[in-house]
């Protein structure tokens, strides 16, 4: 599986990891070795057989559905970069 | 007061409770040590003396009221990957900048509980994503181990492994009595081989993941490195609980695992799988699995040629899986709600810059690789197929468990190499985890045990990998090898 340019760029965007035109280069070569090694799972028959969910068979425990935490706004916001009053403060997203 | 470091965890116990030290007398020993073996080791991101002689006059005062708990007053190093309140934690990324969580990790607070003394935060792969402790945003770890070339002592710095090369470094230079870790494809067991340190992984769901980075949440297991196979049975006894914030912690009771030790292997029977004999193994890696299968079987084990027929394709499949949780994982660093932010023109542009000087290569590598597996049209060829090898891979253990209690094979194909040396080439750093990383993808317990010296004189480990929850046995098979095989210690301390 070749990884081309134009793939390294638009999974960057996906990503949302901006990178130079010299690292897309680089990554391309690099992405397509490491593709290319992966690719040896097609040789493994796999027809029939459950994708693994979880490697300990135990079931998702339930809880009540009430409060247990809450009132830490001031430690939710403690690390925020910026933030004012309890809110993360963004660049403007609606005009 | 140096020798003090020196000790085990289990004989620095056995002091303070004989009083013929004090905690406090213990930790200025490590702190000391730290202070003089840092600017070579780079063991330590953050060093935390205040905090832990406070906690050591605390344990002097438990011990003398007669209070004291197990670990009370024992100093341990802690990886950077496990949140601390109130003290920085970075997962050794530029990402997570000065971030001071406000609650503890649940393996943390268990320590602590228990009278453990934190000594500072450890170095490790940025976010544990890394064999040899390279990728770390504050620079790499040096082990204290270095190696003869044609009878030459060699001054390379050699990586003591990775992603948790700090606690691997820490611990066999002396610099703590044990150290947690954390293993997602290999992260505490290749360090330990490494080193000449013990370290296990347990079965996934033994130690809650709450509080702890994450890289890839089906795979992150927290464990010990330690100098002996008696301090990580300590150690994990106290580090492992049920843990009701972290849904997919199991509730089992934990077992006193040093009841397990002595017991020998009268019995046991042991699996060798034909498909660890891989190209590339060094032949002294060959011949100490050799040894540790003669010194089971002479220790009354019984030894069975095994076949885990999908060995091969666990590290493919884990290269996808791993980079897939990791992209989602990672999702989290925007540079809103806490870390690094670089100001953009605009939100996304913001995301997009604070990403890019936030993560390095490495992490980024794998990012992108993680997007591409889970991107439109590519989840089937990728992801699914690598979950649906998981099933195969786990089922060749089930299918093993019938025939045979434990499997022994090599923790790492070959001992520690030069910084550098690997690092240019992703594929051949990947293949460090190649015994390692099947232990993960079944969900499996696995020991890696110090069991003799390369040529080279730097340490090679074998590793035990066991049936789920059964960590006794692999405390007590470990503990047989290293009885036969002795320790291996830092030979002289050069950096001092």
């Amino acid at each position: 599986m070749q990884v081309d340019e134009a793939t390294v760029k638009r999974i960057a965007r996906l990503a949302r990891i901006r990178i130079t035109d010299d690292e897309a280069k680089g990554l391309e070569a690099e992405l397509t070795s490491i593709m290319a090694w992966v690719e040896q799972l097609d040789e493994v028959d796999t027809d029939g057989v459950e994708p693994m969910t979880r490697v300990v068979p135990i079931k998702l425990r339930m809880r009540d559905d009430i409060v247990t935490d809450g009132g830490i706004a001031d430690d939710v916001t403690r690390n925020a970069p910026l933030s004012d009053d309890h809110f993360y403060v963004v660049p403007k997203v609606v005009e | 007061m140096t020798e003090l470091t020196k000790l085990t965890l289990a004989e620095a116990r056995k002091g303070l409770v004989a009083k013929s030290f004090s905690a406090v007398e213990l930790t200025e020993a490590f702190i000391a040590a730290i202070e003089a073996a840092n600017p070579h080791l780079n063991a330590y991101v953050l060093p935390t003396p205040e905090h832990a002689l406070a906690q050591a006059r605390a344990s002097d005062a438990r011990i003398a009221a007669g209070t004291a708990r197990p670990l009370e007053g024992l100093p341990i190093g802690h990886k950077d990957l496990f949140c601390t309140k109130d003290v920085r934690t970075t997962a050794c990324s530029r990402v997570l900048g000065d971030f001071k969580p406000t609650y503890e990790s649940t393996v943390g607070q268990n320590l602590w509980d228990a009278g453990a003394i934190m000594l500072g935060k450890l170095n490790n792969d940025e976010f544990a994503m890394g064999s040899s402790n390279e990728t770390s945003c504050f620079g790499p770890v040096v082990s204290p181990w270095r190696r003869m070339r044609n009878g030459q002592a060699d001054n390379a710095k050699l990586v003591p492994g990775g992603s948790s090369g700090g606690s691997s470094s820490a611990v066999s230079a002396d610099l703590c009595l044990a150290a947690t870790a954390t293993d997602t494809g290999g992260s505490i067991r290749q360090p330990a081989a490494l080193t000449g340190t013990v370290g296990i992984k347990p079965t996934y769901g033994r130690c809650s993941r709450w509080g702890i980075v994450a890289f890839a949440s089906s795979l992150d297991q927290a464990g010990p490195i330690a100098k002996t196979v008696e301090d990580a049975a300590l150690m994990l006894r106290h580090m492992a609980s049920f843990d009701a914030k972290d849904s997919t912690s199991v509730d089992a009771p934990v077992p006193d695992y040093t009841a397990a030790l002595g017991k020998g292997v009268k019995g046991l029977r042991v699996g060798i799988p034909k498909e660890y004999r891989v190209d590339g193994m060094s032949a002294e890696a060959e011949a100490l699995w050799q040894k540790g299968i003669d010194w089971l079987r002479s220790a009354g084990a019984t030894i069975h040629d095994i076949s885990l027929p999908h060995t091969k394709y666990a590290l493919p499949a884990y290269y996808i899986v791993a980079p897939a949780e990791c992209s989602s994982n990672l999702a989290r660093y925007d540079g809103v709600r806490y870390g690094l932010r670089v100001p953009g023109k605009d939100l996304i542009d913001t995301y997009e810059a604070t990403r890019a000087a936030g993560f390095g290569k490495e992490v980024r590598r794998r990012v992108l690789i993680g997007t591409y597996v889970l991107s439109a049209g590519y989840y089937d060829a990728y992801y699914l197929k690598a979950q649906k090898v998981r099933t195969l891979i786990k089922r060749d253990f089930d299918e093993a468990w019938n025939s045979v209690d434990v499997v022994l094979t090599p923790t790492t194909p070959s001992p520690a190499f030069a910084q550098g040396e690997k690092s240019g080439d992703p594929v051949a750093m990947y293949l460090e985890d190649i015994f390692t990383v099947t232990v993960n993808m079944a969900g499996l317990p696995g020991i890696s045990v110090p069991a003799g010296l390369s040529g080279e004189g730097t340490p090679l480990g074998l590793q035990l990998i066991g049936k789920p929850f059964d960590e006794a046995t692999l405390f007590q098979a470990g503990h047989v090898i290293e009885e036969a095989a002795g320790h291996f210690r830092v030979p002289a301390k050069w950096w001092r």
